[in-house]
Formats: C-alpha cells, sequence, structure tokens
C-alpha cells in the first residue's frame, strides 16, 4: 500500500476534509477508501466527528477547534501508510423478483442491448456486487459490480415514484432503494427485503464494503417474502466470507 | 403534575429539531438539525437547556401554541418574527414565562426566516437513531417524521421552575448584517474556469423561491463546469454550494442527501450557515472567499460568544415602540435577572 499514490486532501469547508483516492469507480480505489475508514474508525481520533465512505474517497467531518487541519492530514497519512488489508467480510444475497410487475423496464434495457430479457436478468443476477455507498436517503445502496455488457444511459425524463425496495440500474451502477422516489434509473426488479427498518434490531443490513448478490424469486415468493419482512423478520440471507 | 407544550395552529415547515442526527452518515441518513444553529443554540441556552436540546423550528408558516398543566420557560429567538403573547408584541428575541392557556404566537416579521422555540425542560418525542431532529423527506424525527400540526401535545418533561415575566434577551450575534457570505473554495472548483469563479464571487445572488430546508438555490448567471458535470458522487456537507447541469447553483442545507455527483464549487464557512439560513426567498446574497484559518477564527469566536452568559433585560417601559408594547402586557409583574 506505501507504493500507491498519495491521496489527495479536498476541504468541503472548515469542518471537513475529503481524502480522494481516485476520480473513477474502481474496485482498487474503493478498497482505499474502506481501508482508511477502517483504520480511523479503530484510531478514533478526537476531533474526528463521523467518517463517511463513498465510492473514491473518504469525507472526514471533523471540529477543527479540536484536530486542525494539518495535524488530521498527518494522522491519515500516517495510517495510509500501514498496510490495512480490505476485503469484502460479508455477502448478502438478496431476493430480488424480476417479474415485469415490477422490472418493468427490462425489455427496454434487452431492446436497447440488443439481447433477450432473460439474458439481462442473467446478467443482472448472476453478477457480484459491492456496496459501494450510501445516499440520497436512508439505505438507498449504490452497488458497484454491474457488468459492463448492461451499461445503459439514463432515462431522458424522470419517471413518477417507484415503489419502495425497487432495484434500478443506471450510471453504470446498481442501486436498492428504500423509499419510493421519482427517479432517472431503470427498475429491474424489487426486494421484498428492507434495506432499511425502524421496526427491527438491525435498522440496516449491508455495510459499505460488504458483498452483495441477487437471488431470483417469481411473483408468488416475492410476496410471502414480502409479509415476512413486513412483521420485522430479515429475509436476505448473510454469510461470512473467509 | 404533567406539562406540555400544545401545537394551537402550524404553519407548513414547522418542525422539531436538535443538534442532528449523527452517526449515520455512512447509511444516507441525514442530520438534519437546525437550520440557524447559533439562534437554536441560543434559545435553548436562554432557559438553561443544552444547546442542543430539542426546540421547535418556526418557519415563515408560523406557529401558535400554548402550555398545559403547568407554567413553563419559553425562550424564543432567531430571526425577527412578529412574537405576540395573548395579543401583546414581544421582542423577537425574548424569555417568558407561559401559562397554561396562555397564546403565543409567532408570525414572519421584518426579516429572517427561522426563529426558535425552547423550552425550559425536556421535549419528550421518541427519538429515532437517537434523535428528534426531523427530516421529513424520510420521515424520521419529531413526531412521526413529519412537522408539527395543529393538535399535536409535546410532553415536557424535567421542566425548571418558572421566573415571571417577560425578558429581552441581548444577543448580538443574532443580529445578522448584509456582509457576504464567506465560503472556502472547493472540493471540486477545479471544474470550474478562474473566470467562472470570479462570476460566482462577484455577482449578486438571488435566493431562490424554490428553497427549503433541503436547499437554497440561487438565481443569477449560469455557471456551466467548464470540465464538465460528471463526478462520481462524494460526500456533501451542510452549505455545499453544487452547481446543477444548467449552471445553476443550490447551497445545501440541513435536509441535504448525504452524497451527490455535482461539482461543489465552494462550502459556506459553518460559522455563516445560520445567517445564510435566515435570508428570504428574493433576498440579495453575495458570497466572499475565505481561507480555512479565518472559518476557524470565526468559529472560535462564534464558540466564545455562546459559552458567555446571555444578558437579559427586563421588558419595561422604555421610551421604545416595541417594548411600550410589550410593556402594556406585562405591566405590573416583575422581570426576570
Amino acid at each position: 500500500m506505501a507504493s500507491v499514490a498519495e491521496p489527495i486532501f479536498l476541504d468541503a469547508g472548515e469542518a471537513a476534509l475529503v481524502v480522494e483516492f481516485g476520480r473513477a469507480i474502481e474496485p482498487a480505489i474503493h478498497d482505499r477508501v474502506l481501508a482508511l475508514d477502517a483504520a480511523l474508525s479503530q484510531r478514533a481520533l478526537p476531533g474526528v466527528v463521523e467518517l463517511v465512505p463513498t465510492i473514491r474517497s473518504l469525507m472526514i467531518h471533523y471540529d477543527p477547534l479540536v484536530i486542525d487541519r494539518a495535524a488530521l492530514i498527518d494522522a491519515v497519512r500516517g495510517v495510509s501508510a500501514e498496510t490495512v488489508e480490505t476485503r469484502p467480510a460479508r455477502r448478502w444475497t438478496i431476493p430480488c423478483c424480476y417479474d415485469p410487475t415490477f422490472g418493468e423496464d427490462i425489455a427496454h434495457i434487452a431492446e436497447q442491448l440488443d439481447m433477450t430479457p432473460e439474458h439481462v436478468v442473467a446478467l443482472h443476477s448472476g453478477a457480484t456486487y459491492r456496496a459501494y455507498m450510501y445516499g440520497f436517503l436512508p439505505g438507498f445502496c449504490y452497488l458497484g459490480g454491474l457488468p459492463q455488457e448492461l451499461t445503459v444511459s439514463r432515462r431522458l425524463t424522470i419517471r413518477p415514484p417507484h415503489p419502495t425496495g425497487t432495484i434500478m440500474i443506471g450510471a453504470g451502477m446498481g442501486l436498492i432503494t428504500t423509499f419510493a422516489m421519482p427517479t432517472g434509473w431503470w427498475l429491474v426488479g424489487r426486494t421484498p427485503e428492507r434495506m432499511f427498518s425502524l421496526d427491527r434490531a438491525q435498522t440496516f443490513l449491508a455495510a459499505v464494503g460488504d458483498e452483495i448478490k441477487f437471488a431470483p424469486i417469481d411473483l408468488a415468493t416475492f410476496h410471502a417474502l414480502d409479509q415476512r419482512a413486513a412483521a420485522g423478520e430479515v429475509v436476505a440471507t448473510m454469510t461470512k466470507l473467509p | 403534575m404533567s406539562a406540555a407544550l400544545t401545537i394551537i395552529a402550524a404553519g407548513p415547515g414547522v418542525t422539531l429539531q436538535d443538534a442532528g442526527r449523527h452517526g449515520y452518515l455512512r447509511y444516507g441518513v441525514t442530520a438534519a438539525g437546525p437550520m440557524d444553529r447559533l439562534a437554536m443554540a441560543t434559545a435553548n441556552l436562554a432557559v438553561g437547556a443544552p444547546e442542543g436540546a430539542t426546540a421547535i423550528e418556526v418557519s415563515l408558516g408560523g406557529i401558535e401554541l400554548t402550555a398545559d398543566g403547568v407554567t413553563l420557560p419559553i425562550a424564543v429567538a432567531g430571526g425577527h418574527f412578529d412574537i405576540s403573547l395573548d395579543g401583546q408584541r414581544l421582542p423577537s428575541a425574548a424569555r417568558l414565562a407561559l401559562t397554561p392557556g396562555a397564546r403565543l404566537r409567532i408570525r414572519a416579521g421584518a426579516d429572517g426566516a427561522w426563529c426558535y422555540v425552547a423550552v425550559g425542560g425536556r421535549i419528550d418525542v421518541a427519538p429515532m437513531l437517537g434523535s428528534n431532529a426531523t427530516h421529513t423527506r424520510s420521515a424520521l424525527g419529531g413526531i412521526d417524521g413529519r412537522g408539527l400540526a395543529a393538535g399535536d401535545v409535546l410532553p415536557v418533561r424535567d421542566f425548571n421552575a418558572c421566573e415571571s415575566g417577560v425578558v429581552t434577551l441581548t444577543t448580538p450575534w443574532l443580529a445578522r448584517n448584509g456582509e457576504p457570505i464567506r465560503v472556502i473554495l472547493g472540493p471540486q472548483d477545479d471544474y470550474f474556469s478562474r473566470a467562472q469563479i470570479e462570476t460566482f464571487g462577484r455577482e449578486p445572488w438571488k435566493i431562490s423561491h424554490r428553497s427549503d430546508r433541503m436547499a437554497y438555490f440561487l438565481d443569477g448567471p449560469p455557471i456551466v463546469p467548464a470540465n464538465g458535470l460528471n463526478v462520481v458522487s462524494d460526500g456533501i456537507v451542510m452549505g455545499a454550494i453544487q452547481v446543477l447541469g444548467d449552471g445553476r447553483p443550490a447551497v445545501l442545507m440541513a435536509d441535504r442527501q448525504v452524497t451527490g455527483g455535482y461539482p461543489k464549487i465552494a462550502t459556506v464557512i459553518g460559522p455563516d450557515l445560520g445567517r445564510l439560513a435566515q435570508l428570504r426567498p428574493g433576498s440579495p446574497v453575495r458570497f466572499a472567499v475565505t481561507t480555512i484559518d479565518d472559518a476557524v477564527a470565526v468559529r472560535r469566536a462564534q464558540r466564545a460568544m455562546l459559552q458567555a452568559r446571555i444578558e437579559t433585560t427586563p421588558l419595561v417601559r422604555a421610551p421604545n415602540a416595541e417594548l411600550l408594547l410589550g410593556s402594556n402586557l406585562i405591566s405590573g409583574v416583575s422581570g426576570g435577572d
């Protein structure tokens, strides 16, 4: 890790520092974000208020009356130089119903990409994703690892709110949603799982850095699992990776 | 004896706020919290509550409320709102004793966009993710994640004894002026040309009517990022000025989303956020670039002001129209300290 390029330090005002490892969506860049996030979380420096891992950078919210910018950068350089091994520790297998009821854009995507709808589903459910970042609203989970073949440009117009739990693709990424929202992305399916719920002990399921897979389910299974999820059960499965 | 604040009427955008919901940004949860942190802290400190205690944030929509059960110490601070108690006008920063049935009415006044009602006690609603800060878009905080409405009852626990009468709060730090809002360039100022950055710093902008707790849009000449719009999403702080595809800047405020992919030309310094928040739609605003060192110095000075005791003046007859109005109400009632 000592041989890789030094991160860039950007200021988001006087109380947040952006440690940027690159400007692309790449697993190797995200690995470094995760490594710094883990190292700083462990170190718990006084004045470091909150860490926000994103696709390519770590945002460090800090209290400049407790730790100044220079001291913070020194601390970041210190931990960056240490070798921190990161790889996904957990895999979440998330049930996803690709039935046209929910995957309403699969036919359009298939036509755009000159493939069958079945192939779109096979590609989407065959891929291994990584939770790259949360954003937009609680539990909205942005996924890296979308197969290149599924790259489509965004909608030209915003679609009215999609249902909660809609699985979407767009901007070369995957997305799991937790609220009904207007969107410029494409709807490929829906999960009965709640990635965010105040009604169970585990408010959020996947952490940034976790591996994500989708397991295709039919409509009947969706409705059965949806009822169980509504009652507070976690219907996705989590496996610890070796 | 149980105590409560009862909401008689509330306009849109009146919410409960506290210091904010912290620790969940990594899961996409916005901190929310007050639009004008300094004003909320002032109101809370004036009634002996911690500066980040749960308080009512009043929008231009206004509010009318009363106390139930017992007389409660209340402080009001923020923009220049029209405050009245049972029809008698009070100064816009004041501490008062709200007796059961008495009506405290707050309406948009001469200027300012937000005003805070703090209580000397603890507003006892069920926290969500450790906070009462309301974020309506994600239905978190306050009462069921929504704004306050007529009929809402806010139980108050551990309330303080109440001094009778009304006192004016001396809060020079809330007397906001028209000085430019200070910003630090970045984190994506390199997406803009030098000329565009100069335009941003020189133009008199106007707060758009499309502004709310999530963002203050700025009306002015478009500054379409010279180096493209495709920023891979990264973190967003309150005060980040992102420039949308049409070249329109928007300052992201308390209810912002936590990550985003538009280039951010500059960031409003923390101590100036409240002053910006108090500007109403249609108001002119200018920005001035400053340094991290200066911003930290202003932050330190602001902290010191809050740590000093807030001076109060009993509201008595005085050759001042506003105070005279108030004294009609409380004549014969002794002031606080």
